[in-house]
């Protein structure tokens, strides 16, 4: 996200707001702008897809259609759904040249030290078919464990049975509207199948994946963690991502058997222009983990709430958020933990910064249905302001339908205080290097969960949002 | 030729309350200064005046280092001169590594000019340095890693104190040790500390009631502060001489400034 030039233009494809140029050249088809059921008869056609999935889709524009905008969360009123292009398949030379890539951009990924080939990816230069080379290998150890990793359009192709068994199980196209429209119009992800007791100790990453577009706005994944299996998987980047696409409404779901071990992270930090409106939900089985990594640097409004549906005994879920509001900014973030049965336990640990006007919220949800005894939940948030014009909201949820339960939930709000802003820069540090370094400190319980890499990007990444910002 | 710091006639304010109404005082590098007085005398100000605290107000004096006014600059320009205090009660800094803050801190100090977002000092002679100095110091390597302040006892605390000032070399450090109830780990910590690191390249100003610091750590000069300036200078044996005796016969040499150091005990205890 760059402070210096926030856009704030209405939601409009094809107004390129840098500069781009849309020419035709790029794509291989696009269709026209808008939604019905021809556009949405059109993606399941050039996709090839069996006529069950072209059913699923209408179905799910029915249902989207049918259904209100929320009346909650963040404000959307600038969105237009008529005036967004639901698919577009990039030609093959995907092709922004590097000079089109706005400045700010740039100099932020020669701040944060990011290598070429990476800075280029993430700008949509370059499509991902160079790292063919580089993964090519690590794709072939991940075959001969009998692990499926491609993207979703080619599983639903080459893994029908697999799919369709677990597709839309746990986020049905009913969910939610924006889940709705997902399954109406989704296009790319990953889909990920872990065989019975194999763990794969390096984290599987969105970039490994050499086909099909990334990034995409309609994105669904899907996860399957079979039977004491264990994967991690890491997408997105701190390095912020430009997208000329303003509505990203991705849908990822997960399921992990009994004994299996999953987590599952986010880094996001989607250009100002982005509206950000995640489905995520993850069901756990007996005595299996599940974990959620979320962080959410960048966009206009981010709607996310990943969640954990705790089905057997034994179940445990965990989710580490934090939520970053700069200028024009609103992230509303949280987790929910949904515990359906006796013996499981959730903990959400939510850390959110605001500042230069941004709002962050914690919205969260711990349920306890009926039956679900001797379970277990603690719920941190903190909350850590900095300057008057930023704001935090808190809106936590917490349904109990059984007595013998251990419920926690302790919030916080701070600002930097003076006296640890006086220590630090008495031992030389500028004003901004020491509250970078509080800022840092405050969401370290998080970033120590994150690969090395993600780690010191991130880090970096504050001590940029924070520099000059004093005052 | 060693560095001065000299400070002139300083009166400084604190929420529109004179404290200090007129300290003088010249420390060279490599000299050990005490300062004592009773309470409400104004010691802590002057520290935290020095180091340069927003909420302490100058309003009339100076502070130089070799001839250079540093009473309008910040807190971190004063680091970067030479400057440390090493405060009674460490605040706490949540999730930030004891390693990586010193790292931090001593890349601006050695490299005053340096800019933000510049590189660190390297990360392999940073850790070598690091880890002798803690070898030095008796320090278990493990400290290091842990969040700064966070959960440490008095003692460690004043430990993490030491530490910086070792790896931070200041030219003028200042103890703030006027806590006469601080435990006694806390203070053999500090005293045996400051021994090892007192030397020629060190000017240093110790305020406390300590004996046992002041005995570790021998004064040149001891200055008696009594209703916010110093009333009287004199060398080791004066601080002995207030221990064992306390500070009447000081009132009643200077009764103007008991007087007003009078008033601000009980304007303190009314707060």
């Amino acid at each position: 996200m760059s402070t210096d030039a926030p856009v704030r233009a209405e939601v409009e494809i094809g107004d390129y707001q840098y500069g781009f140029h849309d020419s035709t050249d790029n794509y291989e088809f696009k269709s026209r702008k808008g939604l019905d059921a021809e556009i949405v008869g059109q993606i399941s056609e050039m996709k090839k897809e069996p006529a069950w999935m072209r059913d699923f889709r209408l179905k799910s524009l029915e249902i989207f259609e049918s259904r209100p905008m929320p009346d909650w969360g963040g404000d959307m009123s600038d969105l237009d759904f008529n005036n967004i292009f639901y698919y577009m398949k990039a030609a093959k030379e995907q092709g922004r040249s590097w000079d089109e890539v706005p400045d700010d951009i740039r100099k932020t990924y020669d701040r944060l030290g990011i290598p070429e080939a990476e800075k280029k990816y993430l700008a949509g230069v370059k499509a991902q078919y160079e790292s063919e080379v580089v993964y090519g290998s690590l794709q072939e150890d991940l075959a001969k464990q009998g692990v499926l990793f491609t993207d979703t359009d080619s599983a639903l192709r080459d893994h029908p049975e697999i799919f369709r068994e677990h597709f839309a199980t746990i986020i049905p196209p009913e969910d939610n509207k924006f889940a709705a429209l997902n399954s109406a119009v989704w296009s790319g992800g990953s889909f990920i199948y872990v065989p019975p007791g194999v763990n794969i100790e390096f984290p599987l990453q969105a970039y490994f994946r050499i086909n099909s577009e990334n990034m995409g706005q309609f994105e669904r994944t899907l996860i399957i963690v079979d039977e004491g299996a264990s994967a991690h998987y890491v997408e997105g980047c701190t390095a912020p991502t430009y997208s000329s696409d303003s509505l990203h409404s991705a849908v990822v779901e997960i399921v992990v058997k009994k004994g299996g071990r999953f987590r599952y992270t986010t880094i996001q930090n989607w250009s100002n222009n982005v509206y950000n409106l995640v489905t995520k939900r993850a069901m756990a089985y007996q005595d299996s983990l599940m974990e959620w990594v979320d962080g959410n640097l960048g966009s206009r409004l981010t709607m996310k709430y990943p969640a954990i549906w705790l089905m057997e005994p034994g179940a445990r879920g965990e989710t580490l958020s934090i939520a970053f509001a700069g200028d024009s900014q609103h992230q509303d973030a949280g987790a929910k933990m949904v515990h359906c049965a006796p013996n499981t336990s959730s903990r959400i640990i939510s850390k959110s910064i605001s500042k230069d006007g941004g709002r962050s919220s914690y919205r969260g949800l711990v349920k306890v249905e009926d039956g679900a005894s001797q379970c277990k939940s603690n719920v941190v948030c903190d909350a850590l302001i900095l300057d008057p014009d930023s704001k935090s909201d808190t809106y936590p949820y917490i349904e109990v339908e059984e007595q013998e339960v251990a419920i926690e939930h302790e919030a916080s709000v701070s600002k930097i205080a003076e006296e640890q802003l006086f220590y630090l820069m008495s031992r030389g540090l500028t004003e901004a290097e020491a509250s970078a370094m509080i800022v840092t400190g405050f969401i370290e319980p998080l970033v120590k969960e994150l690969p090395m890499e993600y780690a010191v990007e991130m880090n970096r990444l504050i001590e940029l949002q924070m520099e000059g910002s004093v005052g | 030729m060693s560095s001065l710091l000299k400070i002139t006639d300083l009166h400084v304010s604190v929420a529109n309350t004179q404290i200090l109404r007129g300290v003088n005082m010249e420390i060279r590098q490599g000299e050990i200064h005490a300062l004592m007085g009773p309470n409400g005398s104004g010691k802590s100000t002057l520290a935290y005046a020095l180091a340069g605290h927003p909420n302490y107000s100058v309003t009339s004096g100076t502070i130089e280092i070799d001839g250079v006014n540093i009473t309008e600059l910040a807190a971190d320009e004063r680091a970067r001169k030479g400057m440390f205090l090493a405060f009674q009660y460490p605040v706490v800094i949540p999730g930030v590594k004891v390693a990586d803050f010193i790292r931090h801190a001593i890349s601006n100090v050695r490299n005053p000019d340096r800019k933000e977002g510049e590189g660190l000092v390297p990360m392999r002679e940073y850790r070598k340095e690091i880890r002798a100095k803690m070898g030095e110091l008796d320090m278990d390597p493990e400290f290091a890693r842990r969040y700064l302040n966070d959960g440490f006892s008095g003692g460690e605390k004043k430990r993490m104190e030491i530490l910086q000032m070792a790896m931070l070399q200041p030219k003028f450090a200042i103890l703030d040790e006027t806590d006469s109830g601080l435990d006694s780990d806390a203070v053999r910590v500090v005293s045996e500390g400051l021994a090892k690191l007192a030397g020629p390249e060190m000017g240093v100003l110790i305020i406390t009631h300590h004996e046992r610091l002041l005995e570790f750590n021998p004064p040149q000069y001891t200055h008696v502060m009594l209703g916010g300036r110093i009333v009287e200078t004199g060398d080791a044996a004066l601080a002995q001489d207030l221990h064992a005796k306390g500070y009447a016969a000081i009132r009643e040499r200077h009764p103007d400034a008991a007087a007003d150091n009078a008033k601000a005990e009980k304007e303190a205890a009314a707060v």
